[in-house]
């Protein structure tokens, strides 16, 4: 089989939380070669874990999302068994430094001299407080292309602000624009859509300077604001205000354009499925599958301007309805007659789903900490050279021979002294909490 | 002019709607030659879609189409013709990628499936978009933004648990399904130019939402990991964490941690009945009554103050705090507006319109508007003519309905 596209380029990966994973994420699934530089001397905000020495009985009162350990356990090494961090760093390779230390900085400008990339989702105060800025890092190789994607960019007087994906997209306005109609926004679901789209952008984003760098010799720095970046979501609406002075306002499940458009509770308890008509096309196929019966047939119902106008019976007959049925069936229904619908599907579901299971997305990883489980599996898939995940998620400092031995040329008395000296380990030093 | 990134990239885009426009958009955006290939008379569907001045439908006046096509150009072509197809293949030898967004059927019944493209040109990308990817019981199946959104996304978890799940606002899954793809474009085609290897690029949208809206894939792991299946509720992670009213709107803030409170506490000009330790204890945490004072304290000082200032006060004292901008605020954002975000762009029917330009900088090879979005055919002469088609065969295929 022929090489992985990216087959060769080194990354050193500085990120963190989601952003800044789900871009190397996807560079390493194609094949890129992504060192992350972490520490055995602390843990930095949006690390592995919140803390090392979590235990059993601390995280069985925290919210499902924090429980997610193997078994509901954190175990002698909880960094290796977190589920967001493992999902995110299959494929990727892990070595330690201490960058504190003169001689960490020196690691990392040997790392640095024989790679290609180098890429973080910080603070923006948080590579300067390091000295590693993009001059530094063309001093040791000319052609470096670095990537910073902090929630604001790099310039301009947010510049520096702390950000989550969610202050830097209410910033762009979309968080302004979701939520149930009737709510007022501080009601509204914590969500943070635009992390894991900033880091396809910024995946996307490496390719193309990578595919410069080969044709022109030249490297860059990439500044790739999260709240930028989701302002192309917002476009339309931002024409919208420029054309017409309208200030776009949240529609919860309905559209501007097209009715029934909803949620519709189902046969069961809490299934609920999504129906969307849209246009006369999807009316028409809609009625079919139902079989006509006669409050189809109502003048009422009979354009598209029409539904929207009366959509709260309309909505009061497609509920009515859609309680008799199972969430799938009615996908499949109403899909065999054209219309989009679909079950709003639990994880379990996801798991569960015909579809998933014959596209094989799902991948089964051995990881030798947190056990054999089914993985999310790629973004996308190659038909030359199919993609999947070929490494299990790295533990901490699991690299630490490759790189510092084999890429580094480190020699066993060196790579002992180092060790003695805290860069190198597998487990947090002792006085980490 | 500076060189753009991707300068020497031809993209033939067939993508319609959202999705697959927000992809050959980010590689027209960095310098690409993407040609869109529309259908003779009406052409990309979303030409219908508004915004529209005045609300009044006009093909060539979609704020859609307009913000999702700039910088390409355009063709129209029926690739159901005979000699539709052979244009097609002969663009097709000249192209690096590609990129289509039909239900899968569609390229094999017009005879442009992948195996057919690579006959022409052996490293060609062809990166297709689809709902629910080129295989399984689902891959002719329909989708919208909230089904996607309801599949594959954390829709389910979203909302009060009493209540039926709500969706994201906005494309969001469809423009997420953009980005991850042009990502997977972008790598096969750095596969193609520097190992010589082509690609078919199957993206499936939902599968991209899965991987993932929200960080769907680290709560998906957590149900393989711990057999809960997560359930829905409007809860951010302690009661600090979380929308809140302010003076002239909302704003979001994330400051429950131990490390965030005291921060926010002092912000606040450490009002007495926040000093209280128990607010630090994972019981004072959950407790209501303590939830009530916190609140009642936050909303009394936040009432005093605008989200703008909020958002700044709170940066300075180190938290994460952000405003939520309404459209009109977003307009008038100082850091948008001091980092340029926003372009104004001449369109012959839209006039000087101010829009949305890149959505990252890139130093040593910048992006331009080097195009307005183009009108249907706009460049059927062009590059037709590019091809050896004359005058007189453009009036002929024209009347023929080919172009």
């Amino acid at each position: 089989m022929p090489n992985l596209p990216l087959e060769g380029i080194r990354i050193i990966d500085f990120t963190v939380v989601i952003a800044g994973p789900a871009a190397t994420a996807k560079l390493a699934d194609m094949g890129a070669e992504v060192i992350r530089v972490e520490t055995i001397q602390e843990i930095g905000a949006g690390g592995r874990v919140n803390s090392a020495k979590i235990t059993k009985e601390q995280v069985q009162h925290a919210p499902i999302q924090r429980r997610s350990y193997p078994d509901g356990d954190p175990g002698e090494r909880p960094w290796n068994r977190g589920a967001n961090f493992n999902a995110h760093s299959r494929n990727k390779y892990s070595m330690t430094v201490d960058l504190h230390k003169p001689e960490g900085m020196e690691i990392l400008s040997e790392l640095v001299a024989v790679s290609d990339l180098v890429i973080e989702n910080h603070a923006t105060d948080f590579m300067e407080r390091r000295g590693i800025s993009y001059d530094w890092l063309t001093d040791i190789k000319k052609d470096m292309i670095m990537i910073r994607m902090p929630g604001y960019g790099t310039t301009g007087p947010n510049a520096y602000w702390r950000s989550f994906g969610i202050s830097a997209e209410a910033q762009a306005g979309r968080a302004l624009l979701n939520g149930y109609t009737d709510m007022a926004a501080s009601e509204i679901p914590w969500r943070n859509p635009a992390d894991p789209v900033h880091g396809a952008t910024a995946a996307f984003a490496a390719i193309v300077a990578l595919h410069y760098r080969n044709r022109t010799g030249k490297g860059q720095l990439i500044d790739m604001g999260l709240s930028e970046n989701i302002l192309g979501f917002v476009g339309p609406a931002f024409l919208d205000y420029q054309m017409n002075g309208r200030v776009a306002e949240n529609l919860g499940n309905r559209h501007a354009y097209g009715a029934p458009h909803g949620c519709y509770q189902s046969n069961g308890e809490d299934r609920w499925v999504n129906i969307t008509v849209l246009n006369d096309e999807e009316w028409t196929g809609f009625c079919n599958a139902l079989g006509n019966p006669e409050w189809t047939q109502e003048d009422r119902f009979s354009s598209a301007a029409l539904r929207l106008e009366n959509q709260d019976p309309l909505d009061q007959h497609v509920a009515q309805w859609a309680a008799q049925h199972d969430h799938y069936e009615i996908m499949h229904l109403l899909q065999k007659h054209g219309v989009p619908a679909g079950p709003v599907m639990d994880v379990a579901d996801c798991y569960n789903d015909p579809h998933l299971q014959e596209r094989g997305y799902f991948e089964k990883v051995e990881h030798p900490e947190a056990g054999t489980h089914l993985y999310p599996g790629m973004f996308f898939q190659f038909s030359e050279t199919p993609l999947s995940i070929v490494r299990h998620t790295p533990l901490l400092g699991e690299h630490n021979e490759y790189v510092y031995k084999e890429l580094l040329g480190k020699s066993d008395t060196e790579y002992a002294a180092l060790e003695k000296a805290g860069h190198i380990g597998m487990d947090y030093a002792p006085h980490v909490n | 002019m500076q060189d753009t990134a991707l300068s020497d990239m031809r993209v033939l885009d067939l993508t319609q709607y959202l999705a697959g426009p927000y992809c050959t958009k980010l590689l027209s955006t960095y310098g690409a030659d993407v040609i869109k290939i529309e259908k003779p008379g009406s052409g990309d569907p979303a030409r219908n879609m508004g915004p529209f001045p005045n609300d009044e439908p006009h093909l060539e006046k979609s704020g859609t189409f307009f913000h999702l096509n700039l910088n390409k150009r355009s063709v129209t072509l029926n690739l159901k013709s005979d000699s539709g197809k052979e244009i097609f293949k002969d663009l097709v030898r000249d192209a690096d990628m590609v990129v289509e967004s039909f239900r899968p059927h569609v390229m094999r019944d017009l005879g442009l499936s992948y195996d057919t493209l690579k006959e022409i040109k052996p490293n060609i990308v062809l990166t297709s978009i689809t709902n629910f990817g080129q295989t399984g019981p689902y891959a002719e199946y329909k989708s919208s933004e909230m089904v996607l959104y309801g599949m594959g996304g954390p829709m389910y978890n979203k909302g009060n648990p009493d209540r039926e799940p709500v969706s994201l606002g906005l494309p969001t899954a469809l423009y997420h399904g953009g980005s991850v793809a042009a990502a997977g474009a972008m790598g096969a085609f750095f596969g193609a130019r520097y190992q010589n290897v082509g690609q078919h690029v199957d993206v499936s949208l939902m599968e991209a939402v899965l991987g993932s809206v929200d960080g769907r894939i680290g709560v998906l792991l957590a149900y393989q990991y711990s057999g809960e299946v997560t359930d829905r509720d409007n809860a951010a992670g302690g009661f600090a964490n979380g929308v809140f009213p302010c003076q002239d709107g909302y704003f979001v803030m994330a400051a429950s941690d131990n490390r965030m409170f005291p921060r926010l506490v002092k912000m606040m000009g450490d009002p007495e009945p926040l000093l209280d330790p128990r607010y630090l204890t994972p019981e004072g945490k959950r407790d209501p009554d303590l939830r009530d004072l916190f609140e009642a304290v936050l909303i009394g000082w936040t009432m005093e103050h605008s989200k703008r200032e909020i958002a700044q006060i709170g940066a300075e004292n180190g938290l994460i705090c952000g405003a939520l901008n309404t459209i009109a605020e977003v307009d008038t954002d100082p850091h948008f507006n001091e980092r340029d975000v926003f372009v104004e762009v001449e369109h012959p029917d839209l006039g000087k319109i101010r829009t949305i330009g890149r959505p990252f900088i890139m130093h040593e090879s910048p992006w331009s508007i080097e195009r307005t979005a183009p009108r249907l055919g706009e460049h059927n002469e062009e590059i037709y003519g590019d091809m050896g088609f004359t005058k007189e065969q453009l009036v002929q295929l024209r009347s023929n309905g080919v172009i």
